[in-house]
């Protein structure tokens, strides 16, 4: 495993260079730079001029990038252009809420796609199975963003059971109890609505997995030797069924990037993918080359979380 | 003569006896059995045939001009589907829009066709060191977050249009079929007419394009298939963030993302949910179809 995982992360540097690569050339393109809308008009455009040159906005691009990402390692990614703050300050409170966000959309898939997926695959062509099997064809055909617009149409606006926007009651103190609830209570709809629809993966491999399982021998051993119908089910097949779900853990993370740009939009949730539309819309490109790098860290972290797990799991991908 | 020419008739009837059938009767009989493939088919012909062909008729510049004497109608008499901010015709956005998304989402299935096929035949037929490489590069490709990484290409390029949008939706998307491809190759490769051709000397490319093309047609056309309906979600998304069509080009997602006004959520559903059902529609009747062609694709599961 440990060879395993080692080969894994060698892989994974070049990877990250490349992406870090990749946007730094894509802020380079981007128009603008902290200077143009910090300096009043009746400033001498030389002065600007030897500023830029100063701060080195001349230099060749690779000692560009070196200070950049040199910044980066110490979780320094510059000053926003347009609200005059360190990059780090202004995403601080939206990384903890879109961590959240994603933490109990997390929940939720599993929540859901567990029982369904056992279900379905211990009564596979039953009227039960070809109901999830049906719900989760429509959660795979469905996009994620009208599916949240009719959430937040129903639940948000008819019904009046969910609050229609923001992460908290703005008012309450932060460490109380009621900020806590208030915070919970904000969360449900939005993770709900992301989890419900990303579900079916998880249910068609869980039912796969279990309809694989169920013919093994050792489920004939476990029969023979009298284990009753719930504890083959509950012990022997869904342990075994479950680990490779424990895998894909990881590519979970891609697939809650993805989401969380159109669920924080559509309700109005101040996290991370809220601020890159906005930072995009008001040309702050400082705040976009930031949020695009971490989140495509987090997905190059994911896919390498998947793969260490699937090594654990899986003995036959493990390097001798 | 005569019974040599009967002989020869003959021989002719038992070969066609014994001929498996060909692709389109094979795809036409397991349409025939699985009757929601079919219904998706024709109501997809149906949406293809009335929206190309209404937009002969019907003028986008007409139906994109603002005006401001019949903002936010409901349906009625003058206007079936309503109006929007801009007293526009929804109907008519809604038309012009399936075409757009349709159009544009049919030209990015067939670029990463190509890209996909063409890089997926190579890697796995030559495998090795270059198939290692190739690989090693789509992995990259694959982990990057394609929504951001969009909506970033999207907002620096200058002199912004539906090709620049095409051609960005394209380079990362292809790697899905590439790797399919490359999977079922690698298989290909092994077997005999393969080695059988090399050899006989038949140069690499010629059995690439000659030999392996044609016996993996069936799973490129299956997942392009499949393909085509992800396409049409992944467009209106974008759109419906702000970062595909500009406004002057109605697509279901402009459509959509009017929705992201909470008064028009709320009170005018005219204009969001027919685009909403559209979208939906579209993507599940291709759907559909696609499974209904992988299933014909894959003699042990058809149905008919």
């Amino acid at each position: 495993m440990w060879k395993f995982s080692v080969r894994r992360i060698m892989i994974m540097i070049p990877q990250l260079f490349v992406l870090s690569v990749l946007i730094f050339v894509l802020a380079k393109m981007m128009p603008g730079d902290a200077l143009s809308g910090q300096i009043d008009p009746n400033i001498d455009p030389a002065r600007i001029e030897e500023i830029r040159q100063e701060m080195g906005w001349y230099d060749p691009w690779h000692e560009q990038y070196a200070r950049w990402i040199g910044g980066v390692i110490q979780w320094d990614f510059g000053q926003s252009f347009r609200f005059k703050m360190p990059v780090t300050e202004l995403m601080g409170q939206r990384i903890e809420n879109s961590f959240w966000l994603s933490l109990v959309t997390l929940i939720f898939t599993y929540l859901i796609a567990i029982p369904l997926g056992i279900t379905s695959g211990r009564y596979n062509d039953t009227l039960r199975d070809s109901l999830i099997t049906g719900y989760s064809y429509l959660g795979f055909a469905t996009p994620i963003f009208i599916f949240a617009l009719v959430m937040l149409w129903v639940f948000g606006f008819q019904l009046g059971w969910f609050p229609t926007s923001g992460s908290v009651t703005p008012g309450l103190v932060p460490g109380t109890f009621d900020y806590f609830v208030s915070k919970v209570y904000h969360l449900i709809l939005p993770a709900l609505s992301m989890a419900l629809i990303t579900t079916y993966s998880t249910i068609q491999y869980l039912r796969n997995e279990i309809i694989d399982t169920k013919q093994k021998d050792f489920i004939l051993l476990a029969r023979a030797k009298g284990a009753s119908e719930s504890r083959v089910y509950n012990r022997h097949i869904f342990r075994n069924s479950l680990l490779p779900i424990a895998a894909f853990f990881g590519f979970e993370i891609t697939t809650l990037i993805g989401g969380s740009i159109f669920i924080e939009n559509i309700f109005g949730y101040p996290g991370m993918g809220q601020l890159l539309i906005e930072s995009i819309s008001l040309r702050d490109y400082s705040v976009v080359t930031a949020t695009t790098l971490l989140f495509g860290m987090a997905a190059v972290l994911g896919a390498l979380l998947s793969d260490i797990i699937l090594s654990i799991v899986d003995p036959r991908i493990r390097i001798k | 003569m005569a019974a040599n020419s009967a002989s020869v008739e003959n021989v002719d009837v038992k070969k066609k006896e014994i001929k498996s059938p060909s692709g389109l009767s094979v795809i036409g009989r397991e349409l025939i059995k699985d009757k929601i493939a079919l219904i998706s088919l024709i109501f997809l012909i149906l949406v293809v045939a009335f929206v190309y062909g209404i937009s002969f008729v019907l003028d986008q510049e007409e139906i994109v001009k603002v005006d401001l004497f019949s903002i936010y109608e409901p349906p009625g008499e003058e206007f079936i589907l309503g109006t929007d901010y801009g007293g526009r015709d929804v109907f008519g956005q809604l038309i012009i829009g399936t075409r757009n998304s349709l159009s544009i989402a049919f030209l990015v299935t067939i670029m990463t066709g190509l890209i996909g096929v063409v890089y997926g035949l190579l890697s796995g037929y030559f495998g090795g060191h270059v198939d290692n490489i190739m690989m090693r590069i789509l992995d990259f490709f694959l982990i990057l977050p394609f929504t951001m990484i969009v909506i970033a290409f999207v907002a620096i390029v200058p002199k912004y249009s539906i090709w620049t949008f095409s051609l960005i939706m394209t380079a990362f998307l292809w790697m899905g079929i590439a790797r399919l491809i490359r999977s079922k190759a690698l298989q290909e490769k092994e077997l005999d007419y393969i080695h059988a051709a090399k050899t006989l000397g038949t140069s690499n490319l010629k059995i690439v394009f000659k030999h392996i093309l044609p016996n993996v047609s069936s799973l490129i056309i299956v997942t392009m298939t499949l393909n085509l309906a992800s396409n049409i979600g992944l467009e209106s998304g974008l759109s419906f963030l702000g970062f595909g069509f500009p406004e002057s080009t109605p697509s279901l997602g402009t459509l959509l993302s009017y929705a992201r006004n909470p008064q028009t959520l709320e009170f005018r559903w005219w204009i969001w949910v027919p685009a909403s059902l559209m979208i939906l529609f579209l993507m599940l009747a291709v759907n559909n179809v696609g499974v209904a062609l992988r299933r014909a694709s894959d003699a042990r599961q058809r149905r008919g």
